[in-house]
């Protein structure tokens, strides 16, 4: 019988250092995620949310510190002193354990729904056409697209595409799923189906790591929140700590500011 | 003014225009299909991170378009055979018009390139394609459909390019026009009735691309 780790966690990141040119934006950030953990980050603009997900996505580089994926240190190898990036069969392998969904949806526009979800179990599970197809099919309409399968991302709204990106994401079955603002772009009679479609992933038990300015979705949605501030973790706690009396000077003013 | 207009003797010849016609089509869809191949290497080489690479592109598309085509067309022609390499007559036209084609092409795919939105480039890097499946399955296709119009426009003015394969005695259409221009002395109308063809073509081609333009999706 083979022995499962639960204490290991799923997704580590220690001493995260970030800089574009000489600037350091990621100053050292610690962050675990357990698996089946939903975890959103906030903070005022700037702070350094969306660059953290990309570090752990591997679309940026980072200076220093550590990512640890599922037991797996991703991105970079150390032989002795020396600290190479790996190339990039290894960073696309590694990648595609990460699911990753824009604020801007980036849906492929030459593409149908179904053809956006399938050409990563093509390509990169070098799955047959059927079987890729049985996938996205599944997964569109899991997310409320099974009408939609081959509408071209022009014929759909943002809502829809939004919930395409998240299915392309989901479909590939990654260990993680990162979500920056995906609600960001759209127009506000479009933010709760995608909320929701959100929330119910979440509670088929992935794992989130989450982005974003709705602080009514965070606290319903997350196991945990993560204040970021200047490229550091300033606070971390349950949502009822983070959102409740005992919060901080600092993270009060934040919330203040947030309320729209 | 005492010319008279005689047609009769340009249309006895009507049948050798119309394949001179034809072999100027063939020589354009082979070279432009040469050249696409060319411009999207020395395209994707002009982006690249290597120095190296774009800096082959970059002379490449230097050179080429410092030289006249008639002077390509009859440096290859004439000098590469020097170097040992045989090439016939249509051969050696293809390769001249598609390395000039190419040239030209870099430059349309090169815009195509740029125009293609980075997110759906990390979107591709995100499910885990390489970048080598990223640049043929998401930049590619992107990039080919926004360059159609253009590709489209290089298409036409190679088919008018062809001509110039008169050059080296290759019978396209104004090989035969001048042909029966010698043969007939009927100046104005071997040319206006060869004027007439190079146009009729050229529209039709424009009205096909409009075409195939339609049949693919705007994005
Ligand atoms: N490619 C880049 N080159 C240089 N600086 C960058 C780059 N990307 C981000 N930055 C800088 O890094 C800092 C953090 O940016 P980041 O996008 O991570 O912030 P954020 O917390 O996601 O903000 P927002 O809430 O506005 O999305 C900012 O100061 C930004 O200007
Ligand atoms: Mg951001």
């Amino acid at each position: 019988m083979t022995k499962i780790d639960t204490a290991r966690p799923l997704l580590d990141i220690r001493g995260l250092k970030k800089n574009f040119g000489a600037v350091e934006i990621l100053k050292g950030v610690d962050l675990s995620l357990q698996p089946k953990d939903v975890v959103s980050i906030i903070g005022s603009s700037g702070s350094g949310k969306t660059t953290l997900l990309r570090c752990v996505n591997l679309l940026e580089e980072f200076q220093g510190g550590d990512i640890i994926l599922d037991g797996e240190t991703i991105g970079y190898k150390t032989v002795g002193a020396k600290r190479t990036r790996l190339r990039d069969a290894e960073l696309s392998r590694q990648r595609a354990m990460t699911g990753m969904v824009f604020q801007s949806f980036n849906l492929f526009p030459h593409l149908t729904a179904a053809g956006n979800v399938m050409l990563g179990l093509r390509k990169v599970k070098k799955l047959g056409k059927e079987e890729a197809f049985a996938i996205a099919e599944k997964w569109l309409i899991r997310v409320g697209l099974g009408p939609r399968l081959d509408h071209y991302p022009s014929q759909l709204s943002g809502g829809q595409q939004q919930r395409v990106a998240i299915a392309r994401a989901l479909a590939m079955n990654p260990k993680l799923v990162l979500l920056d603002e995906v609600t960001s772009a759209l127009d506000p009679e479009l933010v709760q189906e995608v909320l929701t479609t959100i929330k119910s992933i979440a509670d088929d038990g992935a794992t989130l790591l989450i982005v974003t300015h709705e602080m009514r979705f965070a606290r319903e949605v997350s196991s945990r929140i993560v204040f970021m501030e200047q490229g550091r973790i300033a606070e971390e706690g349950t949502p009822s700590e983070i959102f409740g009396e005992g919060r901080s000077q600092r993270l009060n003013e934040f919330l203040k500011s947030s309320r729209h | 003014m005492n010319y008279t207009l005689h047609f009769g003797a340009v249309w006895a010849s009507f049948d050798h225009l119309l394949g001179g016609l034809a072999i100027g089509l063939a020589l354009a869809v082979a070279a432009v299909a040469v050249g696409t191949v060319i411009g999207l290497l020395s395209a994707f080489a002009s982006v690249s991170r290597s120095r190296l690479l774009r800096g082959i592109s970059g002379t490449y598309v230097l050179l080429i378009r410092n030289i006249p085509l008639l002077v390509l067309v009859l440096l290859v022609y004439f000098a590469l055979p020097q170097t040992g390499i045989r090439l016939d007559k249509y051969e050696s036209f293809i390769g001249s018009l598609a390395l000039y084609a190419g040239a030209y092409l870099t430059e349309v795919f090169r815009a195509g390139l740029l125009s293609v939105p980075k997110g759906i480039v990390e979107a591709g890097r995100a499910i885990g394609l390489t970048r080598m499946q990223t640049n043929i399955s998401v930049v590619m296709p992107v990039m080919l459909r926004n360059s159609l119009p253009s590709l489209g426009n290089t298409f036409i003015g190679m088919f008018k390019d062809s001509s110039i394969a008169a050059a080296i005695a290759i019978p396209e259409l104004t090989f035969e026009a001048r042909k029966i221009n010698v043969d007939t002395f009927r100046v104005v109308e071997t040319w206006t009735v060869a004027s007439g063809l190079y146009i009729a073509a050229c529209f039709t081609i424009a009205a096909l691309l409009r075409m195939l333009e339609r049949r693919f999706p705007k994005f």
